[in-house]
């Protein structure tokens, strides 16, 4: 007995052991995929600094023009259901790589890509117009805040669509390899966490900053 | 013996983004996505049409929108990132429930904080007015 005892000096005392003791760490899909949503989570409290800031600034217009002269809403619902669209076969993608099928992935990825590109050209082309018009992040506070917001879920979407485009790449190169399925598993989550802060940009930006 | 942890030990836990390892065949998954997508639909359609029209008493107008809001984010974390209250989810909910906590104190300090600022101070321009 006290031989037991010696051998593990540091470990708990038996009857915290218990069963769990025996089964190891925990899987590396699960690691991996925990860390990623800690990630996406400091992600999002970084966004919600810049909603707060968004949401103070709203009536800082300087004069300039505001929220309701600015914003077209059909252009926002389009954005809106490209990206939702993309969120969608974001999921179908993947289904085929649990099911391994290569096809599926690659064109399921594919449309992801479309959808992806559609929103940031519209985005992008929505800018270009606001500054056009004079209503560049320089004129107001307001201006500045929603540059800020919307152009930063701006780079999150392209960094998101260069690294679907690596991950098509991968697939192609090196197969549903165990290592490949979990880089899947976290840009699943990114590109899912992408649309959810979409859903706080159009209510809070668009919708509520053209009611105001 | 029997002391409860062999039942602890035997629910492993799931990834973020994993579906339940009995989660069903593909065709019932992508049914679970399409569940996702026609919540999602609704609840959109139904934003913009609430922000656009005169049928509804304004001043209820943006609480109606965040409400619609938030629950487009849990339906999408429901049906695409398969956060549910099961006994393998806890550590992710766990990990969510904390960033929620920071996001609400970080929104609701500053627009308290700003909002009080804004009702105790004078306007702007009568303070630069006093300047001169």
């Amino acid at each position: 007995m006290a031989g037991v005892t010696m051998a593990y000096p540091h470990s708990d005392p038996p009857h915290l052991r218990g069963g769990a003791a025996h089964l190891g760490p925990a899987p590396k899909r699960i690691v991996t995929g925990y860390g990623f949503w800690i990630f996406i989570l400091s992600d999002m409290v970084m966004f919600s600094a810049l909603f707060a800031t968004y949401a103070v600034l709203l009536g800082q217009t300087a004069g300039g023009p505001g929220g309701r002269e600015l914003f077209d809403l059909r252009n926002v619902a389009i954005e809106t259901a490209f990206l939702l669209a993309s969120s969608f076969t974001c999921g179908l993608a993947t289904i085929a790589a649990d099911a391994r099928s290569r096809i599926w992935f690659q064109s399921a990825m594919a449309v992801t890509c479309v959808f992806g590109l559609a929103f940031l050209a519209i985005e992008a082309r929505e800018f270009s117009s606001l500054v056009a018009r004079g209503a560049g992040p320089t004129r107001s506070a307001f201006l500045s805040a929603f540059f800020t917001l919307v152009g930063c879920h701006g780079l999150h979407v392209s960094a998101g669509t260069l690294w679907l485009l690596t991950m098509m790449a991968q697939v192609f190169a090196k197969g549903f390899r165990a290592d490949i399925q979990r880089r899947i598993l976290c840009f699943a989550l990114f590109w899912h966490a992408l649309d959810i802060i979409w859903i706080a940009v159009f209510t809070v930006v668009y919708l509520l900053g053209s009611a105001t | 013996m029997t002391n409860g942890y062999e039942e602890i030990g035997n629910s492993r836990d799931i990834a973020p983004g994993d579906e339940d390892a009995e989660g069903g065949s593909i065709a019932q998954r992508i049914g679970g996505y399409l569940a996702g997508l026609g919540l999602a639909i609704l609840l959109t359609a139904t934003s913009f049409f609430v922000a656009g029209t005169d049928l509804v008493w304004q001043p209820s107008i943006p609480v109606a929108l965040v409400v619609l809001a938030i629950a487009q984010m849990g339906v999408h974390l429901v049906f695409f990132l398969h956060i549910t209250t099961g006994a393998d989810n806890t550590n992710n909910v766990l990990a969510l429930a904390f960033g929620v906590l920071i996001v609400i104190l970080v929104i609701g300090g500053s627009l308290w904080i700003m909002a009080n600022l804004n009702h105790n101070m004078m306007p702007m321009d009568q303070l630069m007015r006093m300047q001169r």
